[in-house]
């Protein structure tokens, strides 16, 4: 199903997931994170922006564990737990937080 | 004559039954996971700079380049891109792929 | 909690003209979830899967080399490479990606996964596996 945005229609898979991930931009991210019901603050552009960075050098969406250690090591101790990255994205920072990235949906992941 | 031939070396014939079974003066182009034949220093470099002296080999570019094989290939194999592919097929009468 | 198992994955194809080793590396990284005892062995063609220096953007195919660096974030610190295969492709281990893992027990201190082996240290390998996964 395509989402709107400014006028132009993207398209989704049926989970939800853009298409393409070149289609991306940050008004795409407010569209995406309004069908899950989240209100983007501060701390989740940084997991989202995070989980960009990450794919562009990988290739590939972190599972849940190794998002966590790389956050810890990358954006400090006290974010780099399921706790924290739970808190933000109530339905699994993984699965979330990837569709807000544009990103696929993070192998392994059902 | 142009043979083609998309299969590696290690893993399948190909390679060795279009050798055999192709004439002085044909050309032969290597693609997809056969470009892995045109790296120096392998089990079968011998067999292609044999096949060299009397036959012209090719390699797509792109394959060699995908596969992280830019920096072996073996010196007098020119490297062609697809246009050199299509050049290449329009130029002989016939051909025929090894797969 | 079951028991932890041995898991081996064995790849042999070369990358890119079959989706073997692209299917391979996504169960693998499936499997990593699931906090098993992760192997992997790269053999005949399939060492070509990690070497290093590929361009896929002629052929307009996505580029997997990258997920392979990844590898030690998923733990997986256990990684063959037949040295057989490699000298019969004119290869070397420094053609091969610098794969790494970082041990939280010594303050994230680097340490190569890939190991080259010779055929016989594989067989024993192999006999030690208690779920061998072929590609």
């Amino acid at each position: 199903m395509p989402i709107e945005v400014n006028g132009v229609s993207i398209a989704t898979d049926e989970e939800g997931y853009l298409e393409d991930l070149s289609a991306w931009n940050e008004d795409v991210a407010k569209v995406l994170a309004d069908t899950e019901g989240l209100d983007m603050s501060n701390d989740h552009w940084e997991i989202v922006n995070f989980l960009r960075e990450y794919y562009e050098e990988y290739q590939i969406a972190p599972a849940v564990r190794v998002l966590t250690k790389a956050v810890g090591k990358k954006l400090g101790k006290e974010k780099g737990t399921s706790k924290y990255l739970y808190e933000l994205f109530p339905y699994g920072p993984a699965k979330q937080a990837c569709k807000i990235a544009g990103l696929p949906k993070p192998t392994g992941c059902v | 004559m142009l043979h083609t031939v998309n299969k590696s070396p290690f893993e399948k014939d190909s390679l060795a039954a279009c050798l055999r079974m192709s004439k002085d003066g044909c050309a032969i182009l290597l693609i997809e996971d056969a470009v892995y034949a045109a790296t120096d220093g392998t089990a079968v470099s011998d067999q292609i700079k044999e096949a060299m002296k009397t036959k012209s080999v090719y390699a797509l570019k792109p394959d060699v380049d995908a596969r992280g094989m830019s920096g072996k290939v073996i010196d007098g194999i020119e490297l062609i891109d697809y246009a050199g592919f299509v050049s290449l097929v329009a130029d002989q009468n016939s051909t025929q792929s090894w797969l | 909690m079951s028991e932890i198992k041995k898991f081996l994955y064995v790849n042999r194809k070369a990358p890119y003209g079959t989706i073997y080793a692209w299917e391979s590396l996504e169960v693998v990284l499936i499997g990593a979830a699931f906090d098993q005892d992760v192997t992997l062995a790269f053999v005949d063609d399939g060492v070509y899967q990690i070497v290093k220096g590929t361009d896929t953007a002629g052929i307009e195919m996505k580029n997997f080399s990258p997920t392979y660096t990844a590898l030690g974030d998923y733990d997986i610190k256990k990684i063959y490479v037949e040295k057989e295969s490699l000298e019969k492709r004119g290869l070397t281990v420094d053609d091969l990606l610098d794969l790494k893992w970082e041990d939280e027990d010594e303050d994230w201190a680097e340490k190569d996964s890939i190991h080259v082996v010779s055929s016989a240290e594989l067989a024993d390998i192999m006999d030690d596996a208690d779920i061998t996964l072929s590609f």
